[in-house]
């Protein structure tokens, strides 16, 4: 049994150390906002925040987690009223919406430490994020968006 | 009324009631009686249901993947309706004959075609609704019908002052047994429109923007095991042996389920499923296609296009003799191009949740042809398609991948071999290894032109694989007497002034797997068609732009090409390897109305490095009537992306029947940093909204050819545009 907190809430895991957080916090836990893409880091669609840092879930094993805060999107603050969802909303970004939890843990990982990013720093922060229907002007618009606090 | 809305029968009148179980609807604008199972016809109760407090229930008839016709259905029935669309809920419909897309006659969402398909038949659903409201009222205040009107959810009688919210008449209202006649000169003239043509907010956003939105990979049923499954390599391999049993001794591993192409494992968790996947090995038998070499198979297809003779040739369109004219011609020009296989690449992999009882079937997926997927489902399990519940998810990314349903298959097969539900999901290695592509193709084309350099004559020779076999089984090709119209899309060119045409399919049968791919064949033939077009151009020595105006007779596609010209700043000379380049391509078909779209890029050359970078887009998209504009250019928008995405770096090789790339790693897609800026100007022409989910994809790959083409003297004829084959086309 591992422990692990996620979203604030410590939860108690039965499943093995190496197994990979993604399927933690997918099948274990039931919090299936966060994406199975590409399972080897390379689409982004799985990206959750370790103490406040974005990584990839499918990539990182539940014993790298534990002893760690585990934010989901569904943790985000605010739920629906985070400024980067309402961004998101106000942009209209998702398209098929499969990669976007992804996108947007990733851009609030850029927001917490860069508040008001450059073009050219959303761009490189996002760049391992896939979005297949081709929303990425949306998306780095909403992310300019919530940075300006319109 | 088409005859299939007339055949709508009970089954979605259930079903969409069940969905709205729970709800106490003093009335519901659903027959009271019996009406629809003694056969009166009906769309209305299947789409439409009002409550007292004024909340308007609409069934969202289409699968939906991202395309937002989930939106746009509804708000069109609402707009007929006169529905105040803050009060409208839309709901995703039951997989039932009352949703089929009256032209497809099934629940299937391809072609870009779904709200083209529905539009007659779901205004009519919703002016009939309005009438049964307006009826209502004029007999509570005793007035003639032809006194009142309707606002947005309310009936008026401006005579008298009057107002009845349409949640009011739905407290006393009755249905009628026979549903008032709509006819088409009764429905709303689009000048009085109040919602089409006006953007709203599509309803699935706040869920796909807080993780809620609910795709089958999300789907958890009570007691439900997982599985996935290895496929074989080749299409057709089956498998002989595996080293199952040994992995059946690992703990949480229930089952290894062998099946006619693949072998499922079993466990009660998903990362024991998976790390016994990696540890599963399996002899195939081998296959038509174990020896297939893409690399070689591109030659051959050359080869099969140059000299056709000995191979099974099929004429896919034909205007006039153009064989003749090629004979008697003053000069003949050709070109060759090739394009490789692309894979679809959609974000969320295969899955299907089944659950197989002695009661029936129930599944949950994503899937573009829902009610085929009941049906199949229903002949995997051995049961009638009555007994099968198909419940339509959110699709992680169709575009033409999930119009197959094997995995549907699958998951029942799998389900009933365990005796327990089952979520049967593939990984992305596996999904890769089971591409299902858009075929490889060569093509060559000749035109002759008479004396005065006018075109008398057109030929495009078309060697690919075959898909409609594949997507529609070997008897839908030969009612179309062996024409695929999938890999012959938009092979003509009747925009353009050419005085006879040919276009012909050399069948290619490799043995590996194929599908209907974003913009299906349309993509490579408009790459083959507006590179001509250019070569035609150059030969003139014209503008490429001047001679399209010249060349083309439709006067659509000449505004099209206008506003482009116009947004672009056109003419644009070349400087410091930055050229520019134009093209056109159609989407839909002749009989439904096609969109057309006009494209010019802007591309920055790296001749030392093979690299081409496209810095901006402009694009002219005439859709008819734009029921949602911003919708449509993101979706335009969408289609150029991919377009772009496939132009640059998508490919897949087979070696041994196989393909090679493994996942989203040697598998490259566009990403936000080769991501040009793209405006697209919407051109509205006419009133009936024309197909807009592929549009504009197959004008990128022949612009920057083009662009390359006015900058270098060079042509890149051969797709994707990798640096490699950049470098060796500049050498």
């Amino acid at each position: 049994m591992a422990n692990l907190n996620v979203n604030g809430v410590v939860r108690q895991i039965d499943a093995a150390p190496d197994t990979p957080l993604l399927w933690v916090l997918r099948e274990h836990l039931k919090l299936t906002g966060t994406k199975y893409g590409c399972g080897v880091a390379a689409c982004g669609a799985c990206t959750v925040h370790l103490d406040g840092e974005p990584i990839r879930a499918c990539v990182t094993p539940l014993s790298h987690a534990e002893g760690k805060r585990v934010t989901t999107i569904e943790g985000l603050p605010g739920g629906e009223n985070n400024r980067l969802v309402q961004a998101w909303i106000a942009e209209q970004a998702p398209q098929c919406g499969y990669c976007q939890s992804g996108q947007i843990m990733q851009a609030a990982g850029l927001l917490a430490k860069t508040p008001k990013p450059s073009r050219e720093q959303i761009v490189e922060h996002m760049d391992g994020n896939i979005c297949r229907c081709g929303s990425y002007a949306q998306i780095v618009a909403a992310v300019e968006r919530a940075a300006s606090g319109r | 009324m088409t005859k299939n809305a007339a055949q709508a029968t009970g089954i979605g009148r259930r079903g969409f009631l069940k969905a709205s179980a729970g709800l106490a609807f003093a009335f519901t604008l659903v027959e009271a009686g019996d009406a629809a199972a003694q056969g009166t016809p009906s769309r209305l109760n299947a789409y439409i249901a009002i409550g007292t407090d004024g909340t308007i229930r609409i069934a969202a008839p289409a699968p939906e993947m991202g395309q937002a016709t989930n939106t746009a259905l509804p708000l069109i029935i609402a707009e007929e309706l006169d529905a105040d669309w803050a009060k409208v809920v839309v709901e995703t419909a039951p997989v039932a004959a009352a949703y089929d897309h009256p032209i497809f006659r099934a629940q299937f969402v391809v072609g870009s075609l779904t709200t083209r398909g529905y539009w007659m038949a779901i205004r009519t659903a919703g002016a009939q609704a309005r009438r049964v409201l307006i009826d209502a009222a004029a007999q509570r205040w005793n007035v003639p019908a032809s006194e009142l009107s309707t606002e947005p959810s309310a009936v008026v009688h401006k005579a008298s002052n009057r107002r009845l919210s349409y949640g009011e008449i739905a407290s006393f209202a009755q249905v009628p047994a026979q549903l008032p006649e709509i006819q088409p000169d009764m429905l709303k003239k689009p000048a009085d429109f109040r919602l089409i043509g006006r953007d709203v907010r599509r309803w699935d956003v706040p869920a796909k923007a807080t993780g809620k939105a609910v795709y089958a990979i999300d789907v958890q049923v009570p007691g439900m095991l997982y599985a996935t499954l290895a496929r074989s390599p080749v299409m057709g391999s089956t498998p002989q042996g595996h080293n199952g049993a040994e992995l059946l001794r690992r703990p949480g591993i229930v089952a290894i389920v062998p099946l006619a192409q693949g072998v499922a494992v079993v466990g009660d968790k998903i990362e024991t499923v998976l790390a016994a996947r990696a540890d599963l090995k399996v002899d195939w038998s081998p296959a038509p296609g174990s020896n297939f070499d893409s690399e070689r198979g591109r030659e051959m297809y050359l080869a099969h296009v140059r000299d056709p003779s000995g191979q099974k040739v099929v004429v896919g369109r034909r205007t006039g003799d153009a064989n003749a004219a090629l004979q008697g011609a003053a000069r003949v020009v050709s070109g060759e191009f090739t394009t490789d296989y692309v894979y679809h690449a959609q974000m969320e992999p295969l899955t299907c949740v089944a659950s197989v009882t002695a009661d029936g079937v129930e599944v949950w997926t994503g899937t573009q042809w829902a009610s085929r997927a009941r049906d199949d489902a229903a002949k995997a399990a051995g049961v009638a398609p009555e007994k099968v519940k198909v419940n339509m998810m959110q699709m992680g990314g169709g575009f033409g991948r999930r119009a197959q349903i094997e995995y549907v298959v699958e998951a029942v097969e799998v389900s009933k071999a365990v005796g327990k539900p089952v979520k049967l999901m593939s990984t992305r290695e596996d999904d890769v290894a089971n591409a299902h592509c858009r075929p490889m193709t060569a093509h060559k084309i000749d035109i002759g032109l008479d004396a005065g350099g006018k075109i008398a004559g057109w030929r495009h020779r078309i060697a690919a694989d075959l898909v409609v076999t594949q997507v529609y089984g070997q008897p839908r090709l030969d009612a179309q007497n062996g024409v695929d119209h999938i890999v012959m899309a938009h092979a003509d060119v009747p925009l353009y002034d050419v005085a006879s045409h040919l276009a012909e399919h050399v069948y290619e049968a490799p043995g590996v797997r194929s599908a209907a791919w974003r913009g299906i064949g349309a993509g490579p033939n408009a790459f083959a068609i507006e590179a001509m077009i250019d070569e035609l151009a150059a030969l003139a020595g014209e503008d490429p732009v001047a001679y399209r105006m010249k060349l083309l007779k439709d006067r659509r596609a000449r505004t099209a090409v206008e506003v482009a010209a116009d947004m672009a700043g056109w003419p644009k000379a070349p400087r410091n390897d930055v050229g520019y380049g134009i093209a056109l391509s159609r989407l839909g078909v002749p009989q439904l109305g096609e969109a057309i779209a006009v494209t010019i890029v802007e591309a920055a050359l790296d001749r030392a490095r093979g690299n081409i970078a496209v810095r901006n887009v402009w694009c002219a998209a005439d859709v008819g009537l734009p029921v949602q504009p911003r919708n449509i250019r993101q979706q335009v928008e969408g289609s150029l992306v991919w377009g772009l995405s496939a132009a640059l770096s998508e490919r897949i090789t087979f070696k041994n029947g196989a393909v090679q790339q493994q996942n989203l790693s040697d598998y490259e897609v566009l990403r936000v940093s080769r991501l040009p800026k793209i405006e697209i100007n919407i051109i509205r022409s006419g009133e009936i909204p024309l197909p807009v989910g592929e549009l504009g994809l197959g004008t990128i790959a022949p612009a920057i050819s083009n662009a390359v083409r006015a900058l270098t003297g060079k042509r890149l004829a051969g797709l994707p545009f990798t640096p490699e084959r950049v470098r060796a086309t500049l050498a």
